[in-house]
């Protein structure tokens, strides 16, 4: 195939050729960085929260008159303890993909100088670390004497459980076990390191301390009720979570229960992602609508410039050339387009992706997503330029001989 | 001219039919996708006080002894800070804010206790954010100085405890006191809920909250000290709170001010007055630095806490990138269009037709599609509102297509096959008429 040709008629058609080029270019850049968002919204949907999502629920209650939170937890407790099928119950004051209920700044000196950044607290009564499902990577699981009363919403001075991530963070490349961290007056000391334990929504430095939070272990009371974590067989659960919700309603007639918080960790997982399914949605609709216009785009110039040489194309027919010659000029043509278009949509799609990064803290464009782009306007130029270059392939020889 | 020129457009049109409606669908998809985002964003970032908000300004001061100068001051402001400024009565108007959750119980009425969000604040509260109501009246500032026991209900509370009857003299049981309601309001869903923006540049860029229901409970402040004492919200604590201490002496930022000041002498008096009484505190050594004060007005406060969330932004660029594309799109396929009809033009320009004439009526054409695309445009826009107010956000129940927005529509459909036609219209009014004679 020779390209001569074909270059020396679209130098003829410059202005078109320049025009269909530069809507390939632009498109290439937003199919990068729509995709782009779209696996990096994604990645964030998958994030590990360190607990058994499936085999658990969340009961709320919320005691907004003055009850007796001591009691409260008796009588919840043991209600939901003895309910067919409930594994364990135990208090927490937080679960992932809930409510944030302990975020607070934590300090690495007890005089409150060196900041450590700000974390969330998972206080947690008996039974609520074997519930959770923690997966432990150094110490020991929290023994029954780590579980000490609380007159705050974090206890005065108790052993904490941090992520990985947090451990890595206040101490690179040092032991975290035996160091201290502080919050205002309240003292800690790291007795393990959990792999993975997700604060219960967003954090306020973004993707990256996703995980920066401590689980600690309290005894329940007053600053600790009313919020439970029910732990049962997976299949089970829906039942569970029912039958929980009718018998706390009963058995706490003094505090009303949270009920759009009261389900399982499953089911709170997938409302705290609904927000980003949905512009997930619509980055797709994006896409394909993208895609479709620039398809009709090369469909229709290529159909004008069909209809516009048909003589040509019979003179060529007429001296010898088959019917594969005129189809393979289209399509190498459409290929020349799309490449010059690709080119400065590569281009185009770095200088986005660098805006995007400064005006919504996205990370940088990985590189393997150019190419994919790349191959994917160059199958659709191929597709969309198919039809018209078999109506080419068509016109017969004798159109040669007849004037228009 | 006008008619005849439409009239050659449409018979132009009707000539290469594939060709027409390729480009009226590109116009429209793009037109589209790009008016359904700006509709949410013209919605979301549009002013909740129309002429007002000028005057309404958000004063703070920083009692945060572990800040400095250098930071800015959290967003709302400590108890004793917000109720001296509000107390010198400097401002036209002036409303404090404080809120939490609180029960309420109607009594006679067989419902069950509720839980809802209350808005503690002060008599000027009503008029200064023109708030509407159906029945009764804000309480007076009487009310305010003597804790009375009183409180306005919203429209949806009014409907649900009391089934939309005139309720005011009735008994409102919230916490464990007995309440007389005053007032009910009209149904008021500012967007945003703009006296409760606040924190915005904490929430990475997800903010759809600030556009919420109004609070259905709102009573007087002082009331509020006594029936809800120490369960007010705090945004943030610089320590943790000694439970035996009063809300009112807890190191807590937990009140808002707003004021209204009706000109620029008042405003920068103000301003001078919030200088000078954190000054005033520092000397008194109750602030630990004194020059971290701010006043913005309402509409800069909003920007400040980038009220429109990321994710709205992001798609009105992404929709406005897509029309860039349908356009390249239109201003190929016009070309081509134009262009085939080289002969019909230039046996025109051979009959006495200026290059002017010819260049109208390819505008003329181009305007042609831009209306057709307008209403097409106009019907996806419609289809993506449909969408978008299906989506779980709080603001999904505010986004409608209001007159202008649809008159928008279709201009930026003209405007966009307009500028898209230029070109080729140009490129076919340089047809030389004996070229295209020769080849007939």
């Amino acid at each position: 195939m020779q390209i001569a040709p074909i270059f020396s008629a679209l130098r003829r058609h410059r202005l078109a050729t320049l025009l269909i080029a530069m809507e390939i270019a632009l498109a290439c850049a937003v199919l990068c960085n729509a995709c782009f968002l779209i696996v990096y919204r994604l990645d964030q949907m998958h994030i590990n929260s360190g607990v058994d999502e499936t085999s658990l629920a969340q009961i709320k209650a919320d005691c907004i008159d003055d009850c007796n939170e001591v009691d409260l937890n008796a009588r919840i407790l043991s209600t939901l303890g003895q309910m067919p099928g409930v594994q364990s119950a135990s208090v927490i004051n937080a679960v992932p993909f809930g409510d944030h209920a302990g975020t607070a700044g934590i300090t690495l000196d007890s005089a409150g100088r060196k900041f450590g950044g700000v974390i969330d607290f998972y206080v947690g009564g008996p039974g609520s670390f074997d519930a959770l499902g923690l997966k432990l990577v150094k110490g020991v699981a929290p023994q029954t004497d780590d579980y000490v009363s609380l007159n705050d919403f974090v206890p005065a001075n108790a052993s904490a459980w941090v992520t990985r991530a947090l451990a890595e963070h206040l101490w690179p490349g040092t032991d975290p076990l035996g160091q201290e961290f502080w919050m205002d007056k309240f003292h800690f000391r790291v007795a393990g390191v959990v792999a993975h334990l997700a604060r219960p929504g967003g954090g306020e430095g973004g993707p990256a301390t996703r995980e920066w939070s401590a689980y600690v272990p309290g005894l329940p009371g007053k600053h600790l009720s009313g919020n439970y974590l029910v732990r049962a067989q997976p299949d089970r659960l829906p039942q569970v979570l029912r039958d929980a919700r009718a018998a706390v309603v009963k058995v706490a007639p003094d505090a009303v229960l949270d009920l759009p918080a009261s389900r399982t960790i499953s089911d709170l997982r997938s409302t705290y992602f609904q927000q980003d399914v949905a512009m997930t949605g619509i980055l797709l609709g994006v896409i394909a609508a993208l895609l479709l216009v620039t398809a009709l785009g090369i469909v229709g110039l290529a159909s004008f410039w069909v209809a516009q040489r048909r003589r040509q194309i019979g003179v060529r027919r007429a001296l010898g050339a088959t019917r594969s010659d005129i189809l393979r000029y289209f399509q190498t043509e459409n290929f020349l387009i799309v490449s010059m278009g690709v080119a400065l949509g590569m281009v185009l799609a770095y200088g986005l992706n660098i805006w995007l990064m400064l005006s919504y803290e996205l990370p940088r464009l990985p590189v393997y997503y150019l190419p994919i782009g790349v191959v994917v306007l160059w199958l659709l130029g191929q597709l969309a330029v198919l039809a018209p270059a078999f109506r080419a392939a068509a016109v017969p020889p004798v159109v040669a001989t007849r004037s228009e | 001219m006008f008619g005849y020129y439409l009239q050659l457009a449409f018979q132009s049109l009707k000539r290469s039919r594939a060709l027409t409606f390729l480009m009226i669908l590109a116009i429209a998809v793009g037109i589209g996708a790009s008016m359904t985002t700006l509709t949410v964003m013209h919605i979301l970032a549009r002013d909740p006080l129309p002429g007002r908000s000028g005057q309404i300004f958000y004063p703070l001061v920083d009692a945060d002894p572990t800040h400095n100068d250098s930071k800015e001051p959290v967003d709302l402001m400590d108890y004793r800070s917000a109720v001296d400024l509000w107390a010198a009565h400097r401002a036209d108007r002036q409303a404090l804010i404080a809120e939490g959750d609180i029960r309420v119980v109607a009594p006679n009425a067989d419902i069950p206790a509720l839980k809802r969000h209350m808005l503690a604040t002060t008599s000027d509260f009503f008029s200064m954010f023109d708030v509407p109501f159906q029945y009764g009246r804000g309480w007076s500032a009487e009310d305010d100085k003597n804790r009375t026991r009183v409180v306005v209900i919203s429209d949806d509370l009014n409907n649900k405890l009391f089934d939309g009857s005139d309720s005011t003299g009735r008994t409102l049981r919230l916490h464990d006191s007995d309440m007389r309601i005053v007032g009910v309001l009209k149904p008021w869903r500012p967007s945003p809920l703009f006296y409760d923006v606040a924190g915005g540049r904490f929430a990475g860029g997800d903010t759809s909250d600030f556009y919420a229901k109004p609070q259905d409970v709102m009573i007087p402040f002082s009331t509020g000290q006594d029936i809800n004492q120490g369960r007010f919200d705090p945004f943030t604590c610089w320590h943790v709170p000694d439970p035996n201490i009063r809300q009112q002496d807890s190191p807590c930022e937990w009140v808002r001010l707003w004021v209204q000041l009706d000109d620029a002498s008042k405003v920068s008096a103000y301003r001078r007055f919030v200088a000078d009484y954190a000054a005033q505190q520092m000397a008194l050594g109750r602030f630990n630095h004194s020059g971290n004060t701010r006043m913005r007005n309402l509409m800069d406060w909003l920007d400040f806490n980038h009220v429109v969330p990321s994710d709205v932004r992001l798609e009105t660029w992404l929709a406005i990138a897509f029309l860039v594309i349908c356009l390249f799109n239109t201003v190929g396929l016009l070309l081509a269009k134009f262009l085939r009809r080289g002969g019909e033009i230039g046996v025109r320009r051979a009959l006495g037709a200026t290059r002017r004439a010819v260049f109208m009526q390819c505008l003329m054409e181009a305007a042609t599609i831009g209306l057709l695309g307008g209403i097409g445009g106009w019907l996806l826009t419609l289809l993506g509102l449909w969408i978008v107010r299906r989506q779980p956000t709080a603001y999904a129940d505010l986004v409608h297509l209001d007159l202008s927005m649809f008159l928008w529509t279709f201009a930026a459909s003209i405007a966009a096959t307009l500028l898209a036609g230029l070109l080729p219209a140009f490129r076919a009014s340089r047809v030389a008429p004996a070229l295209q004679l020769k080849t007939l």
